[in-house]
């Protein structure tokens, strides 16, 4: 169920709902990601999804008492390096403790920074160039999972819940945005674009339906032309980016309702109800900010040297939106073809099938119609060109095309070889021309409907035409091939 | 009563804490807290211009260990100790409110 599938990439055109006219929204967000680190941010317990309850726990991550948490190493450069990506100042950071009392964390308080975050004062640019504005993203240990019983699952009448630690001490980073933009179609491009970031470094595999990445957003409203911050609400429990452009938008609608009826919303967090599409409000809490943050004496500070952070540089891979660029340059493809091969990773091969000399426009139309799957690591650059090569110089045809591919990406392999293997060769023409003579002479209503009918029965005999020549061929005919000489029967 | 923290102060951190304070013992620790504070304030006094600020004792910063599983412990054992355990996990009352 996850919403960043190549369907949505492609969308062309994203309709924004319109807000009721004088309204402008004020979004910021709050985006937790887990990093993809093997073990925990402060013990050596396995960072795994999917485990048996509580088989990932130790003294630490239970917090018992007399055990010390050591810093993980890899979670800080990775923490560091998604800063860098967000153009972030990485500076000297010191863990703190957040104090509340609440049974998904053992220790009674959860250890994350506070007023001396890691990543500071970064940006990310959209696809369209807009930018939004990076607050912070700072490291902090992710929370254990509740499962309330009882009451239907809801947490205000469950009888009681069921606490698996596994999670506890997972290392997180919240990347906390600026309140910058102004529409759904900006809030979920920046969910996106940080989700690419997040895969393209390495960082996260920023998975939303398995909870790796989760994004709360911080909703108000405000009339146009002012530049106030109205009351905002936290809307927590959005598990697509689907659900954030309708969360949002239900939010923004309930706060215009509320502030032109003279009213006002309240200052709270809350949640969305997926089913019911709206949001809920939660239990309002009393001292909602005050955690008694104050610092953690069992860890010292990180201060990278610049070195350090050079490094991190000098390591930074290609990113999206350069990534993007790359290939928009090398194909001329348009602009949601090229998302699609980025967001898939497959821009890489694309660029690489086309040094070795494939026609662009090709590899591209083959890669996002043909190999819309998890594993390509079998389809080689120089493979990939010589099949291009191949269907452009007709030897076989688009259909062989695509089944060679498939036959590529399951087990690799020559494509020559493998059409050899199918018993793909390139038809004759003449062979087809005589076929195609025999087929309108067995079937004269057919040709009429085809030659004088109107454009629907046109188009159904043509499909008949085709679809017969495949049948005698096995496929083996190319359709541009059976549509030309169709075309050239009929006039 | 001391003057650097009030009774309000004092109970409302004692409620944050969780802690159960009867009348005496806030007016115990309202008057050990404000002592404690005034001591803070003796040092506000001197002049630390030139002192850099301590965010821990230890001069010692970057202390790290390397990203590598290590053997967790026996699920068993552990549920053993905890007072109501249930399908692997651990069992507690229901929770009243939302997550923080």
């Amino acid at each position: 169920m996850t919403d960043f599938s190549a369907a949505a990439a492609t969308d062309a055109t994203p309709i924004e709902p319109t807000l009721p006219d004088g309204w402008e929204l004020v979004v910021g967000l709050e985006v937790h990601v887990e990093l993809d680190t093997a073990s925990k941010l402060f013990c050596g317990c396995a960072n795994q999804f999917g485990s048996e309850p509580n088989t990932n726990i130790c003294p630490i991550c239970l917090g018992l008492p007399g055990s010390l948490p050591v810093m993980n190493e890899r979670a800080v450069e990775l923490a560091m390096t998604l800063g860098r990506a967000l153009d972030c100042d990485v500076r000297r950071s010191v863990m703190a403790r957040k104090n509340y009392f609440y049974p998904d964390m053992p220790k009674d308080f959860q250890t994350t920074q506070y007023d001396q975050p890691t990543n500071s004062d970064g940006r990310l640019v959209l696809g369209d160039g807009f930018v939004v504005g990076v607050e912070r993203a700072h490291i902090e240990e992710d929370t254990g999972k509740s499962t309330h019983i009882g009451g239907g699952g809801r947490i205000s009448d469950a009888q009681y819940s069921l606490v698996d630690y596994n999670r506890a001490g997972v290392p997180l980073v919240e990347i906390v945005s600026r309140p910058d933009m102004r529409t759904i179609e900006h809030a979920k491009a920046y969910v996106e674009e940080l989700r690419e970031i997040l895969i393209a470094t390495g960082v996260s595999d920023a998975r939303m339906e398995e909870g790796s990445m989760r994004v709360d957003a911080n909703v108000s409203v405000r009339p146009h032309g002012s530049d106030e911050l109205r009351t905002r609400c936290e809307i927590k429990n959005i598990n697509s980016v689907r659900s954030l452009g309708r969360a949002i938008e239900y939010e923004a609608r309930r706060h215009i309702d509320l502030w032109t009826s003279g009213s006002a919303p309240d200052q709270e967090t809350r949640h969305w109800d997926e089913e019911g599409g709206r949001t809920l409000p939660g239990r309002k809490k009393e001292d909602a900010d005050d955690y008694r943050y104050f610092q953690e004496p069992d860890l010292v500070p990180l201060d990278p040297a610049p070195e350090t952070v050079a490094a991190i540089d000098a390591a930074m891979p290609p990113l999206p939106s350069a990534r993007r660029a790359a290939l928009a340059d090398a194909t001329g493809a348009d602009p949601a073809s090229v998302a699609l091969l980025v967001g898939r990773g497959q821009d890489e091969l694309a660029l690489a099938a086309i040094a070795a000399g494939a026609d662009a426009d090709k590899v591209v139309v083959r890669l996002v119609n043909d190999l819309a799957v998890d594993d390509w690591s079998k389809v080689t650059a120089t493979a990939l060109a010589e099949l291009v090569e191949m269907e452009s110089s007709g030897a076989i045809s688009a259909t062989q095309a695509k089944q060679i591919l498939a036959d590529m990406t399951e087990r690799g392999g020559d494509p020559a070889i493998l059409a050899a293997a199918r018993g793909f060769e390139a038809m004759d023409t003449d062979e087809l021309e005589t076929l195609l003579d025999g087929l309108i002479a067995d079937n004269p209503d057919e040709w009429a409907r085809f030659t004088s009918g109107d454009d629907a029965d046109h188009k159904k005999m043509q499909g008949f035409f085709t679809g017969q020549i495949m049948k005698a061929t096995r496929g083996q005919a190319d359709g541009k091939t059976v549509a030309r000489l169709l075309a050239q029967r009929s006039t | 009563m001391s003057e650097r923290i009030s009774r309000a102060d004092v109970v409302h951190v004692a409620r944050l804490a969780r802690l159960r304070l009867d009348d005496d013992e806030i007016d115990l620790f309202t008057g050990q807290l404000g002592d404690i504070l005034a001591h803070a304030a003796d040092i506000e006094a001197l002049d630390v211009g030139d002192i850099p600020p301590t965010s821990h004792p230890l001069p010692l910063v970057n202390v790290m260990r390397a990203d590598v599983v290590t053997p967790s412990v026996d699920r068993d054992e552990v549920l053993a100790q905890a007072p109501a355990p249930e399908d692997g996990r651990f069992r507690v009352p229901p929770v009243l409110g939302e997550e923080p």
